[in-house]
C-alpha cells in the first residue's frame, strides 16, 4: 500500500541543508521584491493562506492526520480578531493574538475529540465539528450573519505604526509569515517532530516504544490549529473582513487542495500551493462557478497522477529535500 | 388535540414526522456509505452530489421528458447508478492500493465537479418539484395530520433499508459480498469476480443515494447544494453509528433524525447542531461508535 506521504521526498541527502537554505533565501527574496510588480494585497492574502496551508500540512504531512475541518480555526480566529479590532478597539497585534487564542482553544476541544478515532473517521469528525461551529457562526449575533464583520480597522501596530499604509502592513504580514514558517520548520526538525513522523509511519510501533502517541497527536493538533488561527486572524486585519466563507467547509477543502498541489509533507509545498491556487482563483474569477469545477478537476488529477505535488515532484527529480 | 410538556401534540408529532423523514434520508445515505466503504474501503464524498443528481434527474425527467415521479423513482437511480459505475471504472479503481485518505480526496474532487456543473446550469436557488397527484393530501390521525407523501417516504425508505440489509446478511450474494470484504484475495481464488462485484457494489450504493434524492425532490427543492450540506451531517451519523454494521447505520440514521426533530420542538436554536453534539458525546463515551468495532 502506498503511504499517504511518500517517504522518498523526505529522504535525507548530503545536499539537504544546502537546498533548503537556498530555497528559503529565494522565497524571502521573492517576497521582498515582488510587491514592486504584484498587487501587494494579493501577496498579503497569499501569505496568510500559505501560513494556513503550512499549519494544515503540519498535521497531514508529518503526523499523517487528515483534518477536513481546518476552516474552523481559520474562520473563528478571523471572526474574533475582527471583533476585537472593531468592537473592542484593540490594537492589531492584540486582535491577532485574540484570534489565535480562540483557534488554540477550538483546536484543543476538537483535537481532544478527533484523536479518539483514526484514519478516515478522523477526517469525518473534524469536518463534522467544523460544520457545527459553522452553524454557531451563522446563528451568533456578533458574526454579522451573511454580511460578516466588515470594515475592520487595521489600526496602529503597538499603537504607533499606522497599518493603513500597505507597505507597513506588508512588512507585518511578511514577518508573521516568516516567523510561522521558521517555527514550523523548527517543530518538524525537533525531537518532538521526529516522534510525530514515527507516529505517521507506524503508530503501533511508536506506542510500543513507550510514546504516549495520543498526547503527541493532540499537541500537534493544537499547534496546527493555533497557526491556522494566526493565519486567519492576520487575514481579517489585512482584508478588513471576516465572513462565513472563512469558516465554511469549502475553505477546509481549499486548504487541502493547496497543500496537495504544492506537495504533502514537503516544507515549501504548502507555500507554493497556496500561491498557485490563489493566483488561479484571481485569474479565473470571471468564470464564476466553473472555478469550483476546475478545483475539483485539480483534486482528481493530483490524486490520480500527481500525488507528490509540485514541490514533492521537484525534490524527487532533483533528489534534494525541499 | 392535547398537550405534551406544554407543546401542542400536532406540533410535537409534526416535528417527529419531519424527524423521521430526515432520518430516512440519513439512513439511506449512511447505508450507502457503509456498503461502499465495506467493499471499496473508500469514504464516498461524492455521495451527497449523487443524491443531488438523483433529484436533478427526476426534475429533468419531469420537465423535459414528461416522465413523472413514479418512472423517475426507477429511472433516476439506474441512470445515476450507471454514472457511478463509470466513475468507479474511470477513477476509483486506480486508488484501491493507496491510503484510504486518497479516496476521500478524490471523491471530494468529484463532488466539487458535479456540484459546480450543477450550479452553472441550475443556479443556486432551488427548483420546485411538483408532487404526484396520487400522493397528495393526507389523513387526520386525531393527534396529528399525516400527509400521504411523508408516510410514503418513511415506508419506502424503511423497505429499501431492510431490503438491503436482507440481501447483504441473508442471501448467497450477500455472503459473497461479506466474504470479499473480509478477504478479497481468497474470494477471488474461489473463482468469484471480485473487481466486478466492487464495481456493482459502488453502482448500488450510488443508486441508493439517487433513490433518496428522488424522494427528497418534492419535499426540499431541487438545488445543487442540497447534497453537500446533507453529506456532512451523514458523516456525523456514520461516526456515531460506525460503519461496521448495516443495521447500525439504519438505526442511527432514523434515531438521529428523530432526535433532531425533537430538538426542533424543544430548543429550535440547536436543531442544526444537535447531531454534531451527539457525535461529540458519543466520541467521549464510546469512542468506537455505538455499533462499531474499534478501528
Amino acid at each position: 500500500m502506498e503511504r499517504f506521504v511518500d517517504p522518498l521526498v523526505s529522504k535525507p541527502s548530503t545536499l539537504r541543508v544546502g537546498s533548503e537554505t537556498i530555497a528559503f533565501a529565494v522565497m524571502v527574496l521573492g517576497l521582498v521584491i515582488t510587491p514592486l510588480f504584484v498587487y501587494p494585497l494579493f501577496l498579503m492574502q497569499a501569505m496568510c493562506f500559505a501560513l494556513f496551508a503550512l499549519a494544515f500540512n503540519l498535521l497531514i504531512g508529518y503526523v499523517g492526520l487528515l483534518s477536513f475541518g481546518h476552516a474552523l480555526y481559520f474562520g473563528w480566529a478571523s471572526y474574533l480578531s475582527a471583533h476585537a479590532a472593531k468592537v473592542w478597539g484593540l490594537t492589531p497585534e492584540l486582535a491577532i493574538l485574540t484570534g489565535t487564542l480562540t483557534a488554540a482553544l477550538c483546536g484543543l476541544g476538537a483535537g481532544f475529540l478527533a484523536i479518539r478515532r483514526q484514519g478516515i473517521y478522523f477526517a469525518m469528525i473534524t469536518l463534522a465539528l467544523a460544520q457545527m461551529m459553522y452553524f454557531f457562526a451563522v446563528q451568533a449575533k456578533f458574526t454579522g450573519g451573511e454580511d460578516g464583520i466588515q470594515a475592520v480597522p487595521r489600526g496602529h501596530l503597538f499603537g504607533l505604526i499606522d497599518l493603513r499604509n500597505d507597505t507597513a502592513m506588508y512588512v507585518v504580514v511578511l514577518t508573521i509569515f516568516l516567523a510561522g514558517f521558521l517555527f514550523i520548520y523548527r517543530v518538524i526538525h525537533s525531537p518532538f517532530g521526529e516522534v510525530l513522523k514515527a507516529i505517521r509511519e507506524n503508530e503501533t510501533r511508536a506506542i510500543s516504544l513507550g510514546y504516549k502517541t495520543d498526547r503527541y497527536k493532540l499537541v500537534a493538533f493544537v499547534l496546527s490549529a493555533t497557526l491556522a488561527g494566526v493565519a486567519g486572524a492576520t487575514k481579517a486585519v489585512v482584508l478588513q473582513l471576516a465572513s462565513l466563507t472563512d469558516v465554511n467547509w469549502p475553505m477546509s477543502g481549499e486548504v487541502v487542495l493547496m497543500t496537495l498541489v504544492g506537495g504533502l509533507g514537503t516544507i515549501f509545498g504548502p507555500v507554493v500551493g497556496a500561491f498557485v491556487i490563489l493566483a488561479m482563483q484571481y485569474k479565473l474569477a470571471f468564470m464564476g462557478e466553473w472555478v469550483l469545477v476546475i478545483q475539483g478537476a485539480i483534486f482528481v488529477v493530483c490524486v490520480l497522477l500527481f500525488r507528490r505535488g509540485i514541490v514533492g515532484e521537484l525534490a524527487g527529480r532533483l533528489r534534494i529535500r525541499l | 388535540m392535547f398537550e405534551v410538556f406544554g407543546i401542542p401534540s400536532t406540533a410535537l408529532f409534526g416535528q417527529l414526522l419531519i424527524g423521521l423523514i430526515n432520518g430516512s434520508f440519513y439512513a439511506l445515505l449512511s447505508l450507502g456509505l457503509a456498503v461502499i466503504f465495506g467493499m471499496l474501503n473508500i469514504i464516498n464524498f461524492t455521495h451527497g452530489a449523487q443524491y443531488m443528481l438523483g433529484a436533478v434527474t427526476a426534475y429533468l425527467l419531469l420537465n423535459y421528458a414528461g416522465l413523472g415521479y413514479w418512472p423517475a423513482l426507477v429511472i433516476a437511480p439506474i441512470v445515476v447508478g450507471l454514472l457511478g459505475i463509470l466513475i468507479e471504472r474511470v477513477f476509483l479503481r486506480w486508488i484501491y492500493r493507496l491510503d484510504h485518505l486518497y479516496g476521500l480526496l478524490l471523491t471530494f474532487g468529484l463532488a466539487l465537479i458535479i456540484e459546480g456543473i450543477g450550479r452553472n446550469y441550475l443556479g443556486t436557488a432551488g427548483l420546485p418539484y411538483t408532487l404526484p397527484d396520487s400522493l397528495r393530501g393526507g389523513r387526520n390521525l386525531g393527534f396529528m395530520f399525516l400527509p400521504n407523501y411523508r408516510a410514503w417516504v418513511i415506508a419506502a425508505s424503511l423497505l429499501v433499508c431492510f431490503g438491503t440489509w436482507f440481501i447483504i446478511e441473508r442471501t448467497r450474494l450477500g455472503a459473497y459480498l461479506r466474504a470479499a470484504t473480509e478477504n478479497p484475495a481468497l474470494v477471488r481464488a474461489f473463482g468469484i469476480n471480485v473487481p466486478r462485484m466492487i464495481t456493482l457494489t459502488y453502482g448500488f450504493g450510488v443508486a441508493l443515494a439517487a433513490f433518496a434524492g428522488v424522494m427528497a425532490a418534492p419535499i426540499y427543492n431541487v438545488s445543487p447544494n442540497m447534497g453537500s450540506e446533507l453529506i456532512i451531517v451523514v458523516f456525523a451519523v456514520v461516526v456515531i453509528g460506525g460503519m461496521g454494521s448495516i443495521l447500525g447505520a439504519i438505526v442511527s440514521g432514523f434515531g438521529l433524525g428523530v432526535i433532531e426533530g425533537l430538538t426542533k420542538v424543544f430548543y429550535p436554536e440547536a436543531s442544526n447542531t444537535v447531531i454534531f453534539v451527539v457525535m461529540a458525546i458519543v466520541l467521549l463515551v464510546r469512542p468506537a461508535g455505538l455499533f462499531g468495532r474499534r478501528t
